[in-house]
């Protein structure tokens, strides 16, 4: 369970985030939509690491992240993606993946040269897991390709992908539809259920309200820096509170 | 004739000596990304650190533990090490332009300690007698400087090796991805401030152990050998070879320190006596106007940079 | 003792605080440490020395030690020394800032320190200058509290150089152009100021302000090619000290790192000096980053 507290972030003196509060399940898939401005990607790095608290706590089951820096998430369980793509261009799509993997023991210098030989086993295990997600992806091909190379929709796929090398309970997708095309978004959709299936946890922020529709069974609405309203992707969509705030913001 | 041949040793034990300082600078530099401008102060302190651990007791300085060569090159790493570590620990986190003035100012400070703290340095007058390797050898010119020569060339060819090892490993895969993008390496769970800290402490060691060879191969140590001019040749070493390529590391030491030598019996030879006291001057001159070129010309070094990857995948 | 500190720190920190004025203004700029912004100092005191020299010997003025000759060689050395910097910019960190990282500008910065400073004692040697051989008379100013004539015109001209500047940042067309272009490059150039002009003034007045610096340096103490070197950490601390961009900030911060290093010499005596500004510098890194006057640092 991904609890948030009295959660609010403040931009010198304007409210993004108001004093949110709410529950996600953390094998759920949960939606968070908005209008812009609601303060949705706010919340979203707020629960990512990669902005600061003003007040409120967040915590991740046992674990207080109210303030925990963004590389510590990770451990707790919560992965995240980016709304734009970021991945390390210079590297291959395997790199990429490769280097999400936790708890490396090459990542720690001395074994390198004390204890290659642990290093190198850890490695090839990684690199098998690591192709086995590429290839869950549709990306077998470009394994080797540097990422600089990827079509944007590739990107998101990458973006997935390295998430996953991380083995995350609960991962937090950046609007995943944003500029993709429509037989690659049914991909992703697919995905998504699948690991859904597997026990993967997902908070979803996204402005296409037909992916929330069939993933999501929970769906939280923002509006002003504050939640709205909270239920399932009908009762939300039907709620005049909601409907209101989404003319009032496109006004 | 061998005269000729000891010159030669001697040449690329001293040119290997810098090679070693160069490949730490390159970790710190070409992979974290870190600028230190201090590099002449870590040298300073692997070679003080190496001097008070392996030479005799004397009135002038402190230490004279008599320790091993080995033990006191460990020691120099040790301490330039530690050294890295208290001053990252402070300016990692900061703009990568503090860093080089930070370190600049470290560089600065420790020079006035060695030139000052005469009861642990000996001041001005600096270390004698430290011991050299293979002192039995030492009338038999070319035996010596062939010996000197393996061993520093072993020692270079140790940490060419261990760099290698590293840049290609899963730590060396972290330093390329946060160099590319921070945040995005923070949000797969790696610690950014740990990684640099941990090229920084590695490369200070090397540049620590650079200068314990050094002090060790000349027998004698003084702040006059550890001036800025020392981080500038570092520098230029690294930009000529091109930076994030330990051959061109290497590569560029030799290529320096050639010059360097060069150029210093090219001015003795042409300057008139009276302006010979003065000739070490120009040299600074004729090595920054090549640096400059070099950036102007050849912003990537004789070698570029070349594209790592892992060395556990194949194919 | 505290006064005559005070007297020596606020002397030397008024150096300090020309000195940096122009290291903090093109490195709010131009986003880069400027590591041969010391050698600006040098060149200027020893360009004055050449044109004092060329002017030959006056009498001095009053109970100075120094004629009308220096105060023209002051003048002309700044007008050159502005021109030097500028022509370094154009020559060498223009090109680089057009391709190259500002890292890269750091270490192009770092080898012509190195190489002015080294020509510099290849056409005057190692061994020190004076512009004058006189003794400086000295003048008490209160209990325990000496100074020399000259440290007293020293800062005084000082402190006129200082005004004259801070006016012209915040009352002239070209100080306000000045401020935009470094708060931000391209709303300035949409308000139609060219920031290259803008560049160019700030080396030409950056380097005019270092040369004034290095010949009272000069004046006080004497000449050597690493006397700017040697300010330079000074030059650093004093310009973080005061917030990156920040010309009162600079005095400011020249002043205290002044009056920390006369503080020192009594504690851990005047060969530790050079140190104190790095301790000073390292304490407010660690504590406000950004410096006292706010400014972009952190």
């Amino acid at each position: 369970m991904l609890d948030l507290s009295g959660v609010s972030r403040r931009f010198g003196g304007a409210r993004a985030v108001d004093g949110v509060s709410l529950a996600i399940a953390a094998d759920g898939i949960t939606g968070l939509i908005g209008p812009n401005g609601a303060g949705k990607s706010t919340l979203f790095n707020l629960i990512a690491g990669s902005l600061a608290l003003s007040e409120g706590r967040i915590r991740f089951g046992a674990a207080d992240l109210s303030h925990a820096p963004a590389h510590r998430r990770l451990a707790a369980g919560i992965g995240r993606t980016f709304q734009i793509p970021r991945p390390f261009a210079a590297m291959t799509v395997l790199e990429n993946v490769l280097l999400a993997a936790q708890r490396q023991t090459g990542e720690r210098p001395f074994a390198n040269w004390l204890t290659p030989g642990a290093v190198a086993r850890q490695e090839r295990r990684n690199i098998a897991q690591a192709r086995e997600i590429i290839d869950f992806l549709a990306l077998a091909r470009l394994a080797g390709a540097p990422a600089a190379t990827l079509s944007g929709g590739q990107r998101k796929l990458l973006e997935l992908a390295r998430v996953l090398m991380a083995a995350p309970r609960l991962i937090l997708l950046d609007e995943p539809a944003a500029g993709v095309n429509p037989s690659l978004l049914e991909t992703i959709i697919d995905r998504i259920r699948t690991l859904h299936g597997r026990g993967i946890g997902f908070l979803i922020v996204e402005h296409n309200l037909d992916l929330i529709a069939r993933l999501c069974s929970t769906v939280h609405v923002m509006a002003g820096g504050r939640l709205l309203a909270s239920g399932t992707p009908q009762a939300v969509t039907a709620d005049p509170r909601v409907i209101d705030a989404y003319l009032g913001g496109a006004a | 004739m061998s005269g000729l041949a000891s010159y030669a040793c001697f040449f690329f034990t001293v040119a290997l000596t810098y090679g070693v300082a160069t490949l730490g600078l390159n970790l710190q530099w070409g992979s974290a990304g870190l600028f230190n401008v201090g590099v002449a102060g870590f040298a300073a302190v692997g070679a003080y650190a190496a001097a008070w651990l392996t030479a005799a007791p004397a009135a002038g300085h402190w230490g004279g533990f008599q320790l091993p060569i080995a033990l006191g090159w460990i020691g120099a790493m040790a301490a330039a090490a530690l050294a890295a570590a208290i001053l990252g620990a402070i300016t990692l986190r900061l703009r990568a332009d503090y860093l080089a003035i930070t370190t600049f100012g470290a560089a600065v400070t420790i020079e006035l300690v060695a030139l000052n703290a005469q009861t642990l340095t000996g001041g001005p007058f600096g270390i004698a007698f430290i011991p050299k390797p293979f002192e039995a050898l030492a009338d038999r010119p070319l035996a010596f400087g062939a010996a000197n020569l393996a061993l520093v060339a072993a020692v270079a060819a140790l940490a060419y090796w261990a760099l290698e090892r590293l840049t290609g490993s899963p730590w060396g895969r972290v330093l390329r991805a946060l160099r590319e993008d921070e945040a995005a390496a923070a949000s797969l769970g790696k610690a950014p401030d740990a990684f640099r800290l941990q090229a920084f402490v590695i490369g200070a060691a090397l540049i620590g152990l650079a200068g314990a060879m050094q002090a060790q191969f000349f027998g004698f140590i003084a702040p006059d050998n550890y001036l800025p001019v020392l981080t500038f040749q570092v520098w230029v070493m690294l930009v000529v070879g091109g930076s994030g390529n330990n051959r061109g590391a290497l590569l560029g030491a030799l290529a320096v320190w050639a010059l360097w030598s060069f150029s210093g019996t090219a001015l003795a030879a042409l300057l008139p006596g009276t302006l010979q006291a003065r000739g070490a001057a120009l040299r600074v001159v004729a090595i920054g106007v090549v640096l400059a070129g070099v950036l102007l010309l050849r912003p990537r070094g004789l070698i570029g940079e070349r594209a790592t990857v892992s060395r556990h995948i194949s194919g | 003792m505290i006064a005559q500190i005070l007297v020596d720190g606020i002397t030397s920190g008024a150096m300090i605080g020309l000195g940096a004025i122009g290291l903090t203004l093109t490195y709010g700029l131009l986003r880069f440490a400027n590591f041969a912004h010391g050698e600006f100092a040098t060149w200027g005191a020893y360009l004055a020395l050449l044109v004092a020299g060329a002017i030959g010997p006056a009498d001095p003025l009053g109970p100075l030690t120094f004629g009308w000759p220096l105060l023209a060689a002051l003048a002309a050395s700044m007008v050159l020394t502005a021109l030097l910097a500028a022509a370094l910019d154009g020559v060498l960190f223009r090109r680089l800032r057009r391709h190259g990282s500002a890292i890269t500008l750091v270490i192009a910065s770092f080898g012509a320190s190195l190489a002015l400073r080294s020509a510099l004692e290849f056409g005057f040697g190692p061994q020190p200058w004076y512009y004058t051989r006189d003794i400086a008379m000295t003048v008490r100013l209160g209990p325990g509290m000496r100074a020399t004539w000259d440290q007293l015109a020293v800062l005084g001209l000082a402190i006129v150089l200082m005004l004259a500047m801070h006016l012209l940042m915040t009352r002239t067309p070209l100080g306000r152009a000045m401020r935009a272009v470094s708060e931000n490059p391209d709303l300035a150039r949409l308000a139609g100021i060219d920031p290259a002009r803008i560049v160019r003034v700030t080396w030409l007045l950056g380097g005019a302000l270092a040369a004034s610096a290095g010949v009272f340096l000069g004046v006080t103490v004497q000449l050597r090619p690493s006397m700017g070197f040697e300010l330079l950490l000074p030059l650093f601390a004093a310009a973080i000290l005061g917030g990156i961009g920040s010309v009162p900030g600079a005095m400011l911060g020249g002043l205290i790192i002044g009056i920390a290093e006369a503080a020192s010499v009594p504690l851990a005596g005047a060969q530790y000096r050079a140190a104190v500004a790095f301790v000073v510098m390292l304490a407010m890194l660690l504590v406000r980053p950004s410096g006292l006057f706010g400014g972009r640092g952190g």
